[in-house]
């Protein structure tokens, strides 16, 4: 990253306490808002981002210079609709968009780098949270996240109960599955395995592990996407050339389009962070979390506290979090008797699906919220 | 609200306590959910297979779970209802009999309707034809239809006998009008039964 905006943030006034048993002292919140905020304060609806996401949900980014991230789920008119609603996106705790992580500088002036506590979601959510009482806004009228979005969802719902009376969680899942750790695992050596991420402390360098925060990115978009989308998009077609070049260049059109994905990252994120979250989405199991006396946890038992209504999106091309891991979810709000609503909406474009051109998700979103 | 409900979803309608809970098995574009809703205050919730009937009760603002009744019902706890609602939906199951057993788990009471396999017209173009028949209440070939347990009132109220189900309450309909009981085996095209235990 090059130079660094400038957010908007606040400072929580107590001390995180993490799940790791530590407690994280000073923490920023960055924050966009969108839509002007009731004076009752019923209007407010927290969006939860994704991975790689940040808080510029429909406003351009500052460091690509890109549309914000779901433009055509959330402005006025649309299914989230900003005439109507107050939008609430924060940047969580372990990212790199102006909230506190590991390239902050920690109390003695240094950055933190691999001296940051490790995160978990619901950590990210007691984040949240704080932001929550600095704005002092009580309850949500809906929590609303995809991917990683939706754990922060479900974990507000499950730890947070009185905090939001809607909660909506698509192209998600209740635990991180062997395949999910795997795939993350593969993103994090590679990151450890380039020279220039020195255990962690390259900011002072100025070198950073692009090469190995690039092949990260490679890797976890290909469980982005479809093979179908795949095919559909490139094929076998070869990139701006007429044959094979019998060598290791990116001769097909797929490798072109993974390393732009993998370089275009590495300018926008911070490999550190990279670690940190997918670290927290691992340790991601909303029904162990909640056991009872070294028992193994039930999902439904995250659940037993919560009054808010509920509605579960999957995809069926989505093999990275499949509509298994939404029923699964969807059983449990059963089982505790919340009303839910469970949809598996059909479209080519695997995982990503959720921040794709989907009009029915438009609708069932639209029609949730009202 | 102002659509015209199919008749034995309008005795439904008018035979489920204010304020009560129900689950509406196979609730289609959730027509009687929302009728419940919003003419009895019914903390309604539904289950439904089909993706776009679901779509559109999500956004009409009910709690309807994609799923499929032979799998689904099972996640439910007991007694979470006051009606468990079936409404021509007990011939399309895997194992009608186990449908009944988990409608009367999870619900106090169940709603149940069905098509009559026993209805005069039925057997008179079996009879005459030789052919599975293709009627209105039964409108698709044999080899097509999800209707793999054909069913007739007497059947139903033998199963009813067998596990130990009371029957309090039956209306049976031709023409979409509610006709007398007077050989309803015969003359009724579809029933509706209500049942408890």
């Amino acid at each position: 990253m090059t130079t660094k905006p400038v957010f908007d943030a606040i400072t929580l006034p107590h001390p995180l306490p993490l799940d790791s048993g530590e407690a994280l002292d000073g923490v920023s919140i960055a924050y966009e808002t969108y839509g002007e905020l009731a004076p009752d304060k019923s209007n407010a609806i927290l969006l939860c981002h994704a991975l790689t996401g940040d808080q510029y949900v429909a406003s351009e980014h500052p460091v690509t210079g890109k549309p914000g991230w779901w433009e055509r789920m959330v402005g006025p008119g649309k299914p989230i609709d900003t005439d109507r609603f107050h939008v609430i996106c924060a940047n969580v705790v372990g990212s790199c968009m102006g909230s506190t992580g590991p390239a902050s500088d920690a109390p003695d002036g240094k950055p933190y780098a691999m001296r940051f506590p490790v995160l978990t979601i619901r950590d990210m959510v007691r984040g949240l949270i704080g932001l929550l009482d600095v704005l002092e806004i009580e309850q949500l009228h809906t929590v609303v996240g995809g991917s990683m979005g939706g754990m922060q969802a479900l974990s507000l719902a499950a730890n947070f109960p009185e905090r939001a009376s809607r909660i909506l969680a698509i192209a998600t899942t209740a635990r991180h599955s062997a395949q999910n750790i795997a795939f993350h695992e593969v993103g994090r050596q590679a990151i450890m395995a380039d020279p220039n991420w020195a255990e962690g402390n390259y900011y002072a360098s100025g070198k950073t592990p692009d090469a190995g925060l690039a092949v990260a990115r490679m890797a976890a978009h290909i469980t982005y996407l479809s093979e179908a989308g795949l095919t559909d998009k490139f094929g076998r077609r070869l990139q701006d050339r007429a044959e094979k070049t019998f060598g290791f260049d990116a001769d097909f059109q797929v490798e072109s389009y993974l390393r732009y994905q993998g370089s275009g990252f590495t300018r926008r994120f911070d490999a550190n962070s990279y670690l940190y979250i997918t670290r927290a989405m691992d340790y991601f199991d909303l029904a162990e979390e909640h056991a009872k006396d070294g028992q193994e946890g039930l999902l439904a038992d995250a659940f037993a506290g919560t009054n808010a209504r509920f509605c579960v999106i999957s995809f069926d091309s989505d093999w990275l979090y499949p509509t298994a891991e939404s029923r699964h979810v969807v059983h449990a709000l059963n089982a505790a008797g919340a009303p839910v609503s469970f949809v598996e909406l059909s479209a080519p474009f695997g995982h990503d699906s959720f921040l794709l051109d989907v009009p029915e998700l438009d609708r069932v979103v639209k029609g949730f919220i009202e | 609200m102002s659509r015209t409900l199919r008749p034995d979803l309008a005795v439904i309608l008018d035979h489920v306590e204010p304020n009560s809970r129900a689950l509406d098995v196979g609730c289609g574009d959730g027509v009687l959910m929302a009728a419940l809703r919003d003419q009895k205050q019914v903390d309604a919730r539904g289950i439904e297979i089909d993706g776009a009937c679901v779509e559109r009760c999500v956004a009409q603002g009910l709690s309807v779970v994609q799923g499929d009744a032979d799998r689904d019902l099972s996640f439910y706890p007991d007694g979470a209802f006051d009606y468990a609602i079936l409404s021509q939906t007990l011939q399309t199951a895997e194992r009608p009999d186990r449908i009944m057993q988990e409608l009367l788990r999870v619900g106090r009471r169940a709603f149940v309707s069905f098509p009559n396999f026993a209805y005069w017209r039925m057997r008179w173009a079996l009879l005459s034809r030789g052919r599975m028949p293709v009627t209105r209440h039964l409108p698709v070939t044999w080899y097509e239809t999800q209707n793999i347990h054909h069913v007739t009132v007497k059947d139903f109220e033998a199963l009813a006998d067998d596990l130990d189900i009371q029957i309090a309450n039956r209306w049976f309909f031709t023409n979409e009008r509610e006709i007398g009981e007077g050989g309803a085996n015969w003359r009724a095209e579809y029933a509706l039964f209500e049942v408890g235990r």
